[in-house]
């Protein structure tokens, strides 16, 4: 098997720009400079791991963020660093002629690739609703992921069930890591997630041979162990108690914190605040909006938008948590109020009858 | 008037009480740690209640630049404050049941298996309906404050310290004591926004035990045959004829 350097050096790229490229990756990365030598070597000496990428119940925006990466460019990890053997959307074979890639990879690179899965597998109706080379999804990605070295859960689709999983969910849509439940998952989630956590997972997986440190929900803890919040621009303004109170009036021209208009960044684990979008240039808060949490779990069904609390519904009624506590809390205090008239009026019905009594004796 | 309180007794009283009552004499129920304990508590949770609704629901907008205030931020500092004294509050209460006396651990277990137990809580809902003329003697909780005591005030307390210090583990941060203790609790809620919807709504459940628990001690205090108010500041149960 050739080595990411030699694929590399056949495709005419210098040991310097090779040399810069792991400078680079390894500042993406967030490592420090003693890492840079070790990358150089990794990619001189390991062979090249083959990546299959497959397609469930999707909306095809991860592939869009993906190929918008910038640091490193997604060029460089699809071209050079892994050899992204089968994805329908990016590769140029279609029809049998990419399922029959599909089958070659599995059975040479046995438990030597990496299951990278986009969307999510729908189990009702026998797995109809999605359908990959006339067979149902489900079907391929338990026969693909059974020879995986490690998977891939690209974006909240396959990490969390996303907008198809919302409810009523009617095709039961089920994230990736509640059909295959023996393989190593790193969920990268997001809606999709950022184009630079996506490639530095890749690069770190391939450069250092192991998945990356994952946090209790299965999540790289180098792009998602801290909230939107903890990193916000704003959030000198949170701590100030200055807020965008409605949309466009004079806090939301100042750049205040959005907090009182719903943003999300408080429950929301994610990069955004640190690496951006489109290249480090904004992110939505920067441009004024509120954080929607899409990479939390099962955003699509916590409510608005623009709620920082969930809703809660029963009975027919929709009613948040100070309403339905204060009318708990009041109805409380009525009671209490009732029940110490009740006991006064009876009070003072025994006394007079205690009285007559003692008249009458 | 004692005399004829004795004879009234019902025979069925129960035999750990009954001698208790039997006899009109005060009675040392809460001693000194549990009575710091029940108003630093109280004093704690006013704190939290006040602070945790700004910080969910904050005040308008401050004047001028941000580093001439810091509003939201005292507020947290002051709930998380509150919020440790609360926590190690309950520990020292845990404790303190451990090496109390015997009223010190009503709080922390329901004699459920007991019959008189259950026939105590009848008689004690027909002195709440206004049927029975008798409330409850025996020094301690009755019955029905037991349960309100250890279902509403202890699960209570119990909930919000541990979606309390989950959500504080997430400032922390991954690795700081709270989240290695209790950030397990963010996945079981589901995320951490459904973990700040249950932390509301369980200060609401408080709020109510409150209502419930100053006009229950205002209402026996009156209309019951033995103290309560002042038993929780100077420790003793008395008669009050």
């Amino acid at each position: 098997m050739e080595t990411f350097y030699e694929v590399m050096r056949r495709q005419g790229i210098t040991r310097r720009s090779f040399l810069k490229y792991c400078a680079l990756t390894t500042t993406s990365l967030g490592l420090g400079p003693a890492f840079m030598p070790r990358i150089a070597h990794a990619m001189e000496t390991k062979p090249r791991t083959p990546v299959l990428w497959l397609h469930g119940l999707e909306c095809t925006c991860c592939s869009e963020s993906f190929i918008r990466s910038a640091h490193p460019l997604v060029k460089d990890v699809v071209l050079s660093m892994i050899s992204l053997d089968y994805d329908d959307t990016l590769m140029a074979a279609a029809g049998h002629q990419a399922e029959a890639i599909l089958e070659e990879v599995m059975a040479k690179y046995k438990g030597n690739y990496i299951l990278a899965v986009e969307g999510n597998p729908p189990l009702n109706q026998d797995g109809m609703s999605c359908i990959i080379g006339g067979r149902p999804f489900v079907e391929q990605l338990k026969r693909v992921s059974k020879d995986a070295k490690a998977i891939i859960s690209w974006g909240s689709c396959a990490s969390w069930g996303c907008v198809q999983a919302a409810r009523p969910n009617p095709t039961q849509a089920t994230p990736v890591h509640k059909v295959i439940t023996d393989k190593p998952i790193i969920k990268v989630p997001g809606c999709p997630p950022i184009a630079e956590v996506m490639t530095g997972v890749i690069t770190y997986m391939l450069t250092f041979d192991r998945i990356p440190e994952l946090d209790r929900q299965g999540r790289p803890k180098m792009f998602y162990s801290q909230r939107i919040h903890d990193k916000c621009y704003r959030r000198p303004h949170f701590d100030a108690g200055q807020f965008v109170e409605s949309f466009d009036d004079e806090g939301a021209r100042r750049g205040y914190c959005l907090y009182k208009v719903g943003c999300k960044g408080p429950t929301t684990y994610n990069a955004c605040s640190t690496v951006r979008w489109n290249g480090g240039t904004s992110f939505p808060i920067q441009a004024g909006h509120g954080c929607i949490g899409c990479s939390e779990e099962g955003f699509w069904d916590k409510g608005s938008f623009y709620d920082r609390l969930t809703d809660v519904h029963g009975f027919g009624i929709e009613a948040n948590a100070d309403q339905i506590g204060g009318a708990m809390a009041g109805v409380v205090g009525a009671a209490a109020a009732a029940h110490a008239a009740a006991s006064v009026l009876k009070r003072v019905a025994d006394k007079r009858a205690a009285d007559q009594n003692q008249t009458v004796a | 008037m004692a005399i004829e309180i004795t004879a009234s007794k019902p025979a069925a009283a129960p035999q750990a009480t009954a001698a208790t009552a039997a006899r009109p004499r005060s009675v040392y129920v809460y001693e000194a740690p549990v009575r710091i304990w029940h108003w630093v508590n109280m004093l704690a949770i006013l704190v939290l209640c006040v602070t945790g609704y700004f910080i969910g629901k904050p005040l308008p907008t401050q004047p001028g630049e941000a580093s001439a205030n810091y509003l939201m931020g005292t507020l947290r500092f002051v709930h998380f404050t509150a919020a440790y004294v609360f926590a190690i509050g309950l520990l020292g209460r845990i404790y303190w049941a451990l090496v109390g006396n015997a009223f010190s651990r009503e709080l922390f277990y329901l004699p459920v298996f007991t019959r008189s137990f259950w026939q105590e809580v009848v008689a004690m809902l027909k002195w709440y309906a206004l049927i029975s003329r008798e409330g409850h003697t025996g020094a301690g909780h009755n019955p029905l404050a037991r349960i309100a005591m250890f279902g509403m005030f202890l699960f209570g307390s119990l909930f919000m310290v541990f979606t309390g210090f989950a959500l504080y583990g997430e400032g922390e941060q991954a690795g700081s004591w709270a989240d290695r203790l209790f950030g397990w609790v963010v996945p079981l809620f589901g995320q951490p926004q459904d973990v700040h919807t249950w932390h509301r709504l369980g200060m609401w459940y408080l709020v109510a035990f409150i209502v419930f628990h100053i006009y229950a001690s205002i209402r026996e205090d009156i209309m019951g045959r033995e103290t309560v108010i002042s038993t929780m500041v100077n420790g003793y149960r008395s008669p009050k004829e």
